[in-house]
């Protein structure tokens, strides 16, 4: 299922650099796909990408996500002094459990940060970062 | 048969918890004349160098730099890094190389500048640049703006989530480390806190306010280990090593399979098992107190509190001066020094209380304590159990 990769605006944080195992990772979100890793031998799910099966050692298969999850997990960041996240401060970063399983990192946006909770559920979104690079973000489901 | 059951014979701190006058490597090298003249040792005796570098500059102080800096003419070095517990898994190892008889006396050094040369920005944004590029694990966290602080912050608030954790429970543990630094004269925060001062404090991370965070500082540390055979003729009474064992769960904290827990609910068991002591028999607790969730995981992961009820634990009363189970009784990271891996700080004050060397901070007839470091974001754990008495 492919969602909205915004564009628009320049990418003036930290820029995901593709390798030979993540590339199609990267590629997917540029579609506005969230892809997984899953292992055609024993079945795990893993992210981030690995060149190996953290459970049985195997070469890992790509795994298309709904682009749903909940927030297992978040802080309310109030303090940093790095640009450009200083000039965004309060933010949320959250640790997002898939509907697939597997978990990652991410801002939840387009919510104020104090109304963001544990359980609850987000969808992504991309925002274009580079060339053949978006970067997954979270925003309330529904919203 | 010699005795080779290993011991810590000498310790020695270099200047902190601001030293403007000194870099990393002359926090390595100061430490080292403090711990030799501490025990006795003879530099040439020195047969074992182990480190984990400090200032985080590759050909400054890594491992084999210091060992030529300091001139070790080693037959054993070990260079485990595994961040702030590095230390503990040195114990580990060097514990295990006296054992096997691979070497005699081990130097353990470690140095750094961070507040002299860095500032105060370690934990909130220190290691972030605007738009470069980042390979790597790093590559699915960086983006997003973490900071240290709040890696840690997430597991708070799991914690938080799961078990109903207080911020004022947490704030205890800040509250009663206070108390011992205000009996350390080099402590860099002394004055008395209340548990309003600290939840009452600025918020840096939800729910990690700034007074639930450790100190930035200098400083550095040495350790000296060798055999008890060899420590009957030195100037101070052996500390032995009688248990140690490391864990890892992740890295990267967005790899953290279970928020709530650490590697240390592994090592603790191990380095229990081996010193054939269990927790009710610790007589004090050095814990890395980077934040004060990392001391409340540490208390339950390694058994002196059953899991989730840390806070109710700490609220009792028992870490405190005067308590049953004192935690850094130096004034720990959160109110002494923390100049960015604080993991030898805690086999030094355990060793000085072992000692009986304690001072106002001395827990009455201290015969065991447990050390436990913290790596990276809760990620590496080393637990090390030292006892007054021969095994």
């Amino acid at each position: 299922m492919s969602r909205d990769v915004e564009t628009g605006t320049e990418w003036t944080k930290p820029i995901p650099r593709p390798d030979g195992v993540s590339a199609p990772y990267w590629e997917a979100a540029a579609r506005g796909e969230l892809v997984v890793q899953e292992c055609p031998q024993c079945g795990h799910r893993q992210f981030y990408p690995r060149a190996v099966c953290t459970d049985c050692g195997a070469d890992p298969d790509w795994l298309t996500c709904c682009g749903s999850g909940t927030v297992h997990t978040f802080t309310v960041i109030r303090q940093n002094h790095a640009k450009p996240f200083k000039e965004e401060l309060p933010y949320v970063v959250a640790v997002v459990e898939l509907e697939e399983g597997p978990r990652m990192m991410g801002n939840v946006t387009g919510c104020e940060p104090d109304d963001v909770h544990i359980g609850m559920p987000v969808e992504v979104y991309f925002v274009s970062a580079d060339e053949g690079v978006a970067v997954p973000l979270w925003r309330p489901r529904g919203a | 048969m010699s005795d080779r059951t290993p011991v810590i014979a000498g310790i020695g701190l270099s200047d902190y918890p601001v030293a403007p006058d000194l870099d990393s490597v002359q926090h390595h090298a100061l430490a080292m004349q403090r711990a030799l003249a501490d025990c006795g040792v003879k530099k040439s005796d020195i047969d074992a160098y182990i480190g984990a570098g400090g200032s985080h500059q590759m050909m400054v102080d890594d491992p084999v730099t210091m060992a030529e800096y300091l001139r070790i003419d080693h037959r054993y070095i070990d260079g485990t890094m595994t961040g702030g517990s590095s230390f503990e898994f040195h114990v580990q190892h060097g514990a295990a190389a006296i054992k096997d008889g691979i070497c005699d006396t081990i130097l353990v050094t470690y140095g750094s500048d961070q507040v002299s040369r860095m500032g105060r920005v370690l934990g909130t944004g220190g290691f972030t640049r605007g738009a470069q590029k980042v390979g790597g694990p790093m590559a699915y966290e960086a983006p997003y703006g973490n900071s240290l602080v709040g890696a840690y912050a997430m597991a708070a608030k799991r914690h938080m989530h799961e078990y109903g954790t207080t911020s004022e429970q947490l704030a205890e543990i800040a509250v009663g480390v206070r108390e011992f630094a205000g009996l350390n004269p080099h402590a860099m925060y002394r004055d008395p806190l209340t548990v309003d001062d600290v939840v009452g404090s600025r918020m840096i991370a939800d729910p990690l306010h700034k007074l639930d965070c450790c100190v930035i500082s200098d400083g550095g540390g040495a350790f000296i280990m060798t055999t008890a055979e060899r420590a009957k003729d030195l100037k101070q009474p052996p500390v032995y090593v009688l248990g140690a064992a490391g864990a890892q769960t992740h890295w990267n904290i967005s790899q953290m399979p279970d928020y709530t827990v650490t590697s240390a609910a592994k090592a603790g068991p191990i380095a229990f098992e081996r010193a054939g002591v269990a927790p009710a028999d610790i007589d004090t607790i050095q814990f890395y107190d980077s934040f004060t969730i990392t001391a409340l995981l540490l208390l339950e992961d390694l058994g002196f509190a059953p899991k989730g009820e840390g806070g109710k634990f700490v609220q009792e009363g028992h870490l405190k001066r005067g308590g049953n189970l004192p935690l850094n009784t130096d004034g720990g990271g959160l109110s002494s020094c923390h100049p960015g891996m604080r993991g030898i700080f805690l086999i030094i004050e355990a060793a000085r209380q072992l000692r009986g060397q304690g001072g106002e901070a001395q827990v009455p007839d201290a015969k065991l304590a447990l050390a436990c470091g913290s790596g990276g974001w809760l990620s590496c754990m080393g637990a090390v159990i030292m006892g007054s008495e021969h095994p």
